[in-house]
């Protein structure tokens, strides 16, 4: 090649590719740019795998061709059949994917040079000393990346529900890494049978396996967001140290952008929680913790048709949207209420607190489904000085974000987190099943007020039914 | 002129600032997209699937790196995939 060497061709093409996934990740941080932030990063996975293709040159094809098309049938499938309330658990279960994907790599490097050609040196002499290490590390974090985010995901769908305490968990969890680095490290540099480095390596597997599972059991699904962002960033890093075993730098690069950006990402969605990720670590807030439960003293309810008069002379309505309303599938109700009311001439806003849902954003994503227009939805710290000045607020399926609690009671167990005033409000309805507790576990003392009143039932029912009373009246 | 080893670890000190620096006040809207279009950016390790299933005969390491490509190729397609439908319902306005 004219004296250029594909080899320099490639590399500079990797820079493109790196430079696309950081021009795309920065975009994809600002609401304006962010969906051609997505596709430039995708441009550059592309660029990557094309990169990978020359380099390898000619080789049997078979494989690559089969997996890339099951992986992608796969991967459109899921999203093509997953509903907008599913999208944190999609998250999830990719991530996991991911994480397996470095381990597994890791796992066919080592098998393939040490394994198969029964070698009797050990693996830092057949491969390097930082191949070696690093591939333990990828094992071990990828494969912790793979069972934490299979617990993440069940807790968000609600299959695996309570947040049992693991006795001596930390102390648990370092003996399981520790184990994990010495099982691997052995297998690494000091053994030179390829059956017993073999067994160490399945040895490590397992240990990672166990270390994924202690780390997210005893954590409450409330706080999976922050658990599933922080395995994202744990799967950058395993991918960067494959990158390591591998000699490549456009994993390292890659991987160590996610790593750094999904551990800033976590800090981030604490701060929006207010929570320190130590304290979300620690685990078993929320769910199952009933100490806390305290009884109702008189709760007002009422039913739709009454409501429904009371909306009618509203002048201005705010509705608060909580994971109750993405559960029942009631965003289209509850847009069809919005545009009754602004039929009527009522103002009508959405107030979208940082962490409704289960997923930051969750409830932005939930109701753009619905097509509920973008400027009707506004963000706490935008509506909150908003509250005394109306008249209705309804608040569907949310619960400890709208509990005065936090304010009036700081040393209490959601004391200090940021909440929408509701209680400023002339009249709040709540639409909502029961009395019964949200992820905090306790009481809300919102529902005990003189001007709140209990809308009981499945939040998409109490939705229409109020829309079309308002539609319907004169 | 700098190991291979050295070059490496170079690499990846810059990349990790780099990584704090890209990600600085992001609106809570964009939590959720940008997790998921991070995590889609994990799947680069599919790169380092393809090097090791390049031969025909079906040893366990080769089994092994087509199941690790097939899980790193839904996590790319699905990732950026999903990403994207999320961010086609936002308005994009304000």
């Amino acid at each position: 090649m004219n004296g250029v060497e594909l080899t320099e061709v490639t590399a500079l093409l990797a820079l493109v590719s790196i430079a696309l996934f950081v021009i795309g990740l920065k975009r994809l941080s600002r609401v304006r740019t962010a969906r051609s932030g997505n596709l430039l990063m995708a441009t550059g996975m592309l660029v990557a795998v094309i990169i990978t293709l020359v380099e390898i040159g000619l080789v049997d094809y078979r494989w690559i061709i089969g997996g890339i098309v099951v992986g992608g049938s796969i991967g459109l499938l899921i999203v093509v059949r997953a509903q907008a309330t599913q999208m944190p658990e999609i998250v999830a279960r990719f991530n996991g994917f991911g994480g397996a994907a470095s381990a597994l790599v890791a796992v066919s490097l080592f098998w393939g040079v040490v394994v198969e050609t029964d070698a009797t040196s050990t693996t830092a002499e057949l491969l390097g000393g930082t191949s070696a290490v690093t591939l333990v590390v990828s094992i071990l974090v990828g494969a912790s990346t793979l069972s934490g985010s299979i617990l993440a995901e069940l807790k968000l769908r609600g299959t695996l529900s309570g947040s049992p305490s693991v006795p001596l968990r930390t102390a648990v969890m370092g003996l399981l890494v520790a184990g994990g680095l010495a099982v691997g490290l052995t297998a690494m540099l000091v053994v030179d049978v390829a059956a017993t480095a073999a067994a160490l390596v399945v040895a490590l597997l397992v240990l990672a396996v166990l270390v994924g599972v202690i780390l997210v059991l005893p954590i409450g699904g409330a706080d999976m967001p922050v658990v599933i962002s922080l395995l994202n960033s744990l799967s950058g890093l395993a991918a960067a140290a494959t990158g390591f075993a591998l000699g490549n730098n456009l994993l390292i690069i890659a991987g160590t952008i996610v790593g750094a950006a999904g551990l800033i990402l976590t800090q981030i969605m604490c701060v929006a929680m207010n929570r320190s990720l130590v304290n979300v670590i620690a685990g078993g807030y929320g769910e199952g913790s009933d100490v806390e439960h305290g009884e109702y003293g008189t709760v007002v309810s009422s039913d739709p048709e009454s409501a429904a008069m009371v909306l009618e002379a509203a002048q201005s309505v705010i509705i608060v949207p909580g994971y109750g309303l993405a559960a029942a599938r009631a965003q289209n109700a509850a847009h069809d209420l919005a545009r009754a009311l602004l039929d009527r001439g009522v103002q009508v806003r959405f107030a979208i607190h940082p962490v409704a849902g289960r997923m930051p954003g969750h409830m932005n994503v939930v109701l753009a489904e619905a097509e509920v227009p973008y400027e009707l939805l506004h963000e706490m710290s935008e509506i909150n000085a908003e509250f005394s000045q109306t008249d209705v607020a309804i608040v569907v399926g949310a619960n400890d974000v709208v509990n005065p609690a936090a304010t009036e009671d700081p040393t209490g167990p959601i004391g200090g987190m940021p909440i929408l005033d509701v209680q400023q409000a002339r009249r709040v309805f709540v639409i909502k099943r029961s009395l019964s507790p949200g992820y905090a576990g306790i009481k809300n003392v919102l529902f005990e007020r003189d001007n709140t009143v209990m809308l009981y039932g499945d939040a998409k029912d109490m939705l229409t039914e109020l829309a079309s009373e308002v539609a319907s009246a004169k | 002129m700098m190991g291979t080893l050295l070059v490496s670890v170079y690499v990846f000190v810059l990349a990790a600032f780099l990584g704090f620096e890209l990600i600085n006040k992001v609106p809570p809207t964009l939590h959720t997209p940008l997790m998921s279009g991070a995590n889609a950016m994990s799947g680069i390790t599919i790169v380092g699937a393809l090097t090791l299933v390049t031969v025909a005969s079906p040893s366990v390491s080769v089994i092994v790196g087509v199941l690790a490509l097939i899980l790193a190729t839904i996590n790319v397609v699905g990732g950026f995939l999903v990403t994207d439908r999320m961010l086609a319902t936002f308005g994009g306005k304000r």
